[in-house]
Order: structure tokens, then C-alpha cells, then sequence
């Protein structure tokens, strides 16, 4: 493999990774309230701004990974709590346009606290060198990346697939009324997904200023956006085909940029939210995803 | 074909079908007496206020434009600003001067490089336009329902926002077309937003709005009783874009600039809320809903200025909308009209 690929595919996995990050809260909050929670997004600015504040202040960065999560995890309590759970059951357009309003309040709410200055910010000089591997480098950052992600994706599945809590949020996303009837605490149940989708969120916004070393406000907009398209790819509801959706995008992403002409890199977003429209069309459950699901 | 033939206004007399004279009359009065109330405005007040009176007038023909769309048809489509792009750039290369465009646009073809069009045909050609791109795409995205239109809608905003930044040749890029010639004013804001009206009043209360709200209702009992929905969707959409394309072609001549970014996903946002705030498929709710907003977001703008809190404005629309959502989540009047404007303008009860 040249170095040049090399460096594109890890580029395009520490890529995905952040997108991940963002598409498996999305998809599981989908999976268990069928609410698209545009809100989303906005939580990778909150835990960017949050690792500013957090490294400003001078903790230790295995701190900061806790923090970040905690806040994250805070926020989407909250917003679930005070805005979420009073409309449950409304329609789904209905849910969809109260998420964008809660989007709008925050992005806005935070351009009048920080400014809409972009912010500049680091991982520290040990973590942004490149390393050697068998004869080809990388950036650490992005391997850093690529692993701390995998990682929580792996205690994700621990907790979804080895815990009571994981086997209460999989009992309400297959029917939230059967769950109740057999004793699931609904509402403590969602409150807990919100939270866990939250916090890896804020954890990509962690890594949002370590990868792009440049934050701002609205910052959050886009990758919510495509965290849907990552879950459409991957099949909307479904964790493991967010997080395959996620890094496909980030690889797309990466070669469409790294391997077309100069001219054409502009075109980045066109082209996802292209590939979004031709994949709703022709695969509408998703790559991954076997049975044809309701799209309604 | 069932759709097109219900346009036809029928002699029969099924309730409602006829709009009778008094109504015709009620509303010739209205309209009379809103220009009336502009004229004193053009001439009492600062030219800002005007301005702002104008920027109003299309708001409203937004917000009644994807009533037609969003609210009779129950299409959630959030993609009047891709729209409003295409119309806003189409009647900007068409009304610029020849002479700045040799330099400004240089992959313009020779032949549109040398046109140099005045408002009325420019706007009809962006909304022609509009209407072109909304039904290529319509076909496809429109199978789509609920969010998943929505989503795909708001993809289509940033498709259309990177071929604007991305298209140097045609659409000078990211710093956008600036200097328009000013062709509109205030008037031309109000004669748009009263054919808007008009129009959606006149689609509404008609056999073809009637279907459009049984789409909304149960597309599957609408197509048992006849109705073909997807044709009926497609002409919401189309219709929906066309206002829209001609809206943004408005609103650039009037702020005298268009950019990828004039148009956005904030603004698709803004209109949706009126529409949602003012009740889903009601025009008076539109357009009460659309003043309101305008009026609020604009009144605060002094205040974010000399506070320094940009943004105030949008936080606080976003909060009205989702108290309304608590509250009253059908919207202040629902999917009908006041009484006192339907006695006032249809002459009898809206079925």
C-alpha cells in the first residue's frame, strides 16, 4: 500500500470515527423513541467548547475524557428532560421541528456566550507527531482517535448487550408499550439512552479540536446532518450499521477529497448529501439493514 | 389526469366549490385598502421601515407558499431556501448589467452574457426555474415521507449551496453577486404577496385543495376515493418551489445581493415556524404567524446590537415555537380560517 493511501485511510477512519461517534446517539436515540434529534449535533460543539474550557483550566486530559462525557451526558438529560419528554408521542414531524428549534436555541445561545469567533486548540505536542508503522506513518492524533473511539464502542456493546440496561433500551426500541407491561422503567430507559448518545457526542467534539485544531459555535450543525446520513446508510435504528455508516462516510469523504482533481474538493458536502438522497431512494432501510422497515 | 381537471372552477354547486361575488368584493376592498395603508407607509415613513415593510410582505408569501405545500398537502419539505437559491442567482445573471458580467461571470455563455432582462420577465424565468429543478427532483425525493423528506429537502439546501459556492464561473462563488440593480420595492412585495394569496386561497378552498388536505389526512383513503396522490404531491411541491424560486428572485433585488449562504437552513427553519405557529394549512395563521415573527426578530435586532448578543432573536423564535408546540400544537388556527375571515371572504362556512 503507498503512503499516500496509507495516510488517506487512516485519515478517513479517524474521520469516520468522529462521525461514528455522532451517528451511534442518533441512531439510538431513533431506534428507541423514533425522534431524528437534529439537537444531536449540537452536543459535539458543547463537548468541544467543554474540552476548551476543561483544557484551559489545566486537568489532565484522562480527566478531560471523563468530564467531557459527564457533560455530555448532563446535556442530553437535560434537553431530554425539559423538552423531549413533555412532547413524546406527538408526531414525528412534530418531534423533528421541536428538535431543530432546540438546535436553533443552542447554536444561537451559544454564538451570544462564546461569540461566533472560531477558537483555536490543540492536542498536546506528544499526541500531534507522527508515528511509523511498518514503513508508512501517521498522524497520532488520528490513531489516537481511531482507538479511544473503538474502545467506547466496544463498552457501548457491553452495556447494550451484557447489562439489564442494555437489555431494557433493547426491549423498549422493540415496543415501548410491551416493555412497560413486563416492568421496564420506560422513562429511566430512554433517559439512560439519551444519555450514553449524548455523552460519545461530546466525546466527538473532544476530538473535533484535536483533529481540525479550529472550533466554533456552529460547528455542530453539519456533523449532526450527516450523522444522519451515516444512519441511513447504515440502516436508521440499527448501532452497528451506525457506526459502519459513519466510516464509510468518513472513507468516502476522504478518498472523494484525496482522490479527485483539487477543483472538485469543494464539492464534499454536495456530494454527501447527494450519496444521502440516492441511498434514501434506492436502499431506503439502509445498507445493512435485511428487512424492509417502514419508512413513514 | 384527475388531479389537472379538478383545477377547472365548476359550475356545480357543492359547498364551497364557487367562491361567490361578495367574497370577490370583500377581498378587492382588502386589498384596496392595504395598498392604500402602504402608500401612507411609503410616504410617512423612513425608507427603512419600508424596506422592512417590503422584506415582511415576502416572509408572508413564503410562509402562504408552504402552507400550499407543507400545510394543505402535509409534504414536509424544508427546501424553500434551496429554491429561493436558484430563483435568487437565475434573475440576478439575468437583470445584471452585460457590461459587469463580461468580467464578473466569465463561463457565462456569449448569449447570456449579453442579456440583460428587466424584473418581470427575470422573475417569471426564476420561477420557471425553480419549478424546473423542483419537478426533475420532485419525482424521486417526494417518495420519501415525514422526516425522511424533510432530511432529504435540507440535503438539497446544501447541495445547491455548494454548487453556488463552488460554481466560480457562473455564480462568482462564495462572495456571491452583489450590486444588483435595486428593481424592487415595496409594491412589488405587495403585488407578489397578494397573488400568493390569491392564489393558495383560491387552490384551498377548491376541489383540488380538498384533495390535497385528504392526501394530508390518509394518503391511502385519499387514493381509494380517486385521487392521485402523487401527482397531487408533485403539484404542491412544484407550485411550492415555483413562489419560492420567484421569492428569492424578489428578496435579492431588494437587498441588492445574493451569496450560497443568503438562503439557509435557518431560514427554512423561519418559515417552517410560521407555518407551524400559525396552524398548519391556515393562510390567515401564515400570514398573522409571518408578521409576527418578522416583526419580532427585526424589533429585537436593535437591541442584540447594542447588547452585543447576536442571536437573541433566533433563540427566542426557536422558544415561541416550541411553547406553541406545547401548548397549541395544532397552531393558533389550526388547518382552517378564522370565522370572521371565512364569513368575510368565502361568503359561506368552509365545509
Amino acid at each position: 500500500m503507498s503512503q499516500y493511501l496509507f495516510q488517506q485511510l487512516i485519515n478517513g477512519l479517524a474521520l469516520g470515527s468522529l462521525y461514528a461517534l455522532v451517528a451511534i446517539g442518533f441512531s439510538m436515540i431513533y431506534g428507541i423513541v423514533r425522534l431524528i434529534n437534529f439537537a444531536h449535533g449540537d452536543l459535539v460543539m458543547i463537548g468541544a467548547f467543554s474540552t476548551l474550557a476543561l483544557v484551559t483550566a489545566g486537568v489532565p486530559w484522562p480527566l478531560i475524557l471523563v468530564f467531557v462525557l459527564t457533560i455530555g451526558a448532563i446535556a442530553g438529560m437535560t434537553i431530554e428532560t425539559i423538552v423531549f419528554r413533555p412532547i413524546r408521542g406527538a408526531s414525528q414531524v412534530t418531534g423533528f421541528i421541536a428538535t431543530l428549534a432546540v438546535s436553533i436555541a443552542i447554536q444561537n445561545s451559544a454564538l451570544m456566550i462564546l461569540s461566533g469567533q472560531p477558537r483555536n486548540f490543540l492536542f498536546p505536542a506528544g499526541m500531534r507527531q507522527r508515528v511509523g508503522l511498518g514503513g508508512v506513518n501517521a498522524s497520532l492524533t488520528d490513531i489516537v482517535i481511531i482507538v479511544l473511539t473503538l474502545a467506547l464502542i466496544a463498552g457501548l456493546f457491553l452495556i447494550v448487550y451484557r447489562t439489564r440496561l442494555g437489555t431494557a433500551m433493547r426491549a423498549t426500541a422493540e415496543n415501548l408499550t410491551a416493555a412497560r407491561l413486563m416492568g421496564v422503567a420506560v422513562n429511566r430507559t430512554i433517559l439512560a439512552a439519551f444519555a450514553i448518545g449524548s455523552a460519545l457526542a461530546a466525546v466527538s467534539g473532544l476530538f473535533w479540536g484535536g483533529k481540525f485544531g479550529q472550533i466554533d459555535p456552529l460547528l455542530g450543525f453539519v456533523p449532526g446532518l450527516k450523522a444522519f446520513v451515516a444512519c441511513v446508510i447504515g440502516g436508521v435504528g440499527s448501532i452497528g450499521g451506525a457506526m459502519m455508516g459513519g466510516y464509510i462516510l468518513g472513507l468516502a469523504e476522504v478518498l472523494f477529497v484525496g482522490l479527485l482533481p483539487q477543483e472538485f474538493s469543494g464539492y464534499r458536502d454536495t456530494f454527501v448529501f447527494l450519496l444521502l438522497i440516492v441511498i434514501l431512494l434506492v436502499r431506503p432501510s439502509g445498507l445493512f439493514v435485511r428487512q424492509t422497515e417502514e419508512r413513514a | 389526469m384527475a388531479a389537472t381537471q379538478e383545477v377547472k372552477p365548476s359550475n356545480d354547486t357543492a359547498v364551497g366549490t364557487v367562491v361567490p361575488r361578495g367574497g370577490f368584493i370583500a377581498a378587492a376592498l382588502t386589498v384596496l385598502a392595504a395598498a392604500a395603508a402602504v402608500f401612507a407607509a411609503q410616504h410617512g415613513f423612513s425608507a427603512y421601515v419600508v424596506t422592512l415593510l417590503a422584506l415582511l410582505f415576502i416572509n408572508a408569501a413564503l410562509a402562504v407558499s408552504l402552507t400550499l405545500t407543507n400545510g394543505l398537502t402535509g409534504l414536509f419539505s424544508l427546501g424553500h431556501p434551496a429554491f429561493m437559491t436558484i430563483g435568487a442567482y437565475v434573475a440576478a445573471i439575468l437583470t445584471f448589467s452585460a457590461r459587469r458580467k463580461g468580467s464578473m461571470l466569465p463561463d457565462l455563455p456569449e448569449w447570456l452574457a449579453a442579456t440583460e432582462l428587466s424584473m418581470l420577465p427575470a422573475l417569471l424565468i426564476a420561477g420557471l426555474a425553480g419549478g424546473i429543478v423542483a419537478l426533475a427532483i420532485g419525482g424521486a425525493v417526494l417518495r420519501l415521507k415525514g422526516h425522511y423528506l424533510a432530511v432529504a429537502t435540507l440535503g438539497l439546501i446544501i447541495v445547491v449551496q455548494g454548487l453556488a459556492t463552488n460554481w466560480d464561473g457562473i455564480t462568482r462563488g462564495g462572495a456571491g453577486l452583489s450590486g444588483l440593480p435595486r428593481h424592487v420595492n415595496v409594491w412589488w412585495a405587495f403585488g407578489f404577496l397578494v397573488f400568493v394569496v390569491a392564489l393558495t386561497w383560491r387552490m384551498k378552498f377548491s376541489s383540488l385543495g380538498r384533495a390535497m388536505m385528504a392526501v394530508r389526512e390518509n394518503e391511502l383513503a385519499a387514493e381509494c376515493s380517486g385521487i392521485n396522490a402523487a401527482r397531487l404531491k408533485i403539484l404542491a411541491f412544484v407550485v411550492g418551489a415555483v413562489l419560492a424560486a420567484m421569492a428569492g428572485a424578489l428578496l435579492s433585488h431588494l437587498i441588492s445581493v445574493v451569496t450560497p449562504k443568503t438562503y439557509s437552513v435557518l431560514l427554512a427553519f423561519n418559515i417552517v415556524v410560521m407555518v407551524v405557529i400559525g396552524g398548519s394549512g391556515s393562510i390567515t395563521g401564515a400570514l398573522v404567524a409571518a408578521a409576527a415573527i418578522t416583526i419580532l426578530s427585526e424589533s429585537l435586532r436593535p437591541v442584540e446590537e447594542s447588547v452585543g448578543l447576536y442571536g437573541l432573536s433566533q433563540v427566542i423564535v426557536a422558544l415561541c415555537l416550541i411553547l406553541v408546540l406545547y401548548l397549541k400544537p395544532a397552531g393558533l388556527f389550526g388547518s382552517g380560517e378564522p370565522a370572521v375571515v371565512r364569513r368575510l371572504f368565502s361568503g359561506r362556512k368552509e365545509p
